[in-house]
């Protein structure tokens, strides 16, 4: 079977699914359900202690998920580090998806302080997972980290633009020696099976899904659009080419040759 | 003693160590991870963590995310 192994451990599903912005946590997990999912991010932040909210944690199951927190929220290495340190802390394994994006109009990842995190977080023993911008040269920089994946951006978190940075993410994927995640931006089925037919490993999807009017039968066609696309991938896609190509024979004509 | 606790204070009895604090917080030991003067506590250290007039303490658990 069409396995991802991502740092030693097997998935059968190669679409992963954020938690956030849902309206309630059953709206979440019916989405998490449906959407067959093995990989959930979350987030971390500050409880407020003037009016704890209900644990979303209570709503995701330990046994079909694992869970992979981020470090939304840090602004340069040194923040992103503590956060991975209180998420393993906090009793996760310790997988950690790197976000450090300090520019909060665009949310992009800035790739300087990330490599210096990837460093420090790899050598604690993290097994390290980079949102980073589709650069193929820092993929390679990461890599060679010991980042057990690269997750480039097809647009910017929550826009649902889809893969507007094609031609860069089929670099990375051609040139990766670890799994391909494709994080961000995708705001459709067909965003992400445009991805998969792109050779992506896997793809993570939040937004599109929290924000449609039925997140669950959202999950379910983001599922179809992943496994269409890897299995459309794994089947080879036809060569592109500017002029027509006849599906018939060009002899045979009703009308005599010339 | 006074205790600043992301950020806001609060009034706790001396000697209060990191689980009883959870406990008047209403909070759950097992869901949350505690810094204290910006270093982590290990879940396994919350009963005998005795905690010091002016302890910056944060508290941390999981939300929604990406």
């Amino acid at each position: 079977m069409d396995k991802l192994i991502i740092a030693g451990r097997t998935f059968r599903s190669r679409l992963m699914v954020g938690t956030g912005k849902f309206s309630s946590n059953a709206a979440m997990a019916a989405a998490l359900h449906a959407s067959d999912c093995e990989i959930v991010t979350v987030a971390l932040r500050r409880v407020d202690i003037d009016n704890p909210q209900d644990d979303m944690l209570s709503h995701i199951d330990p046994k079909r998920h694992l869970l992979l927190p981020n470090t939304s929220g840090a602004r340069d290495a040194e923040e992103a580090v503590r956060l991975a340190r209180l998420a393993r802390a906090a009793g996760c394994e310790p997988w950690i998806k790197l976000e450090v994006t300090p520019d909060p109009y665009y949310l992009l990842p800035d790739p300087i302080e990330t490599l210096k995190a990837a460093i420090i977080l790899v050598k604690e023993g993290f097994v390290v997972l980079p949102y980073i911008n589709a650069d193929p040269v820092l993929a390679k920089h990461l890599q060679e980290a010991g980042c057990a994946t690269v997750m480039p951006l097809g647009a910017p978190i929550g826009t649902n633009r889809g893969i507007r940075t094609r031609d860069n993410i089929a670099i990375i994927i051609e040139q990766a020696i670890v799994p391909v995640v494709v994080d961000a931006g995708l705001g459709a089925p067909s965003h992400a099976a445009e991805a998969m037919e792109m050779g992506a490993d896997a793809v993570l999807v939040n937004t599109a899904l929290a924000v449609a009017a039925d997140p669950a039968a959202m999950a379910a066609a983001f599922a179809k659009g992943v496994q269409a696309g890897r299995e459309a991938f794994l089947a080879g896609l036809g060569k592109q080419r500017l002029h027509a190509h006849a599906s018939s024979p060009l002899t045979g004509f009703l009308r005599n040759e010339a | 003693m006074q205790l600043k606790i992301n950020g806001k204070t609060l009034e706790v009895k001396d000697g209060c160590n990191i689980e009883a604090l959870l406990q008047q917080l209403g909070l759950k030991a097992d869901r949350v991870a505690v810094e204290r003067n910006r270093n982590i506590v290990m879940r396994s250290d919350f009963d005998t963590t005795v905690l010091q007039n002016n302890d910056q303490i944060e508290i941390v658990n999981f939300v929604g995310g990406g």
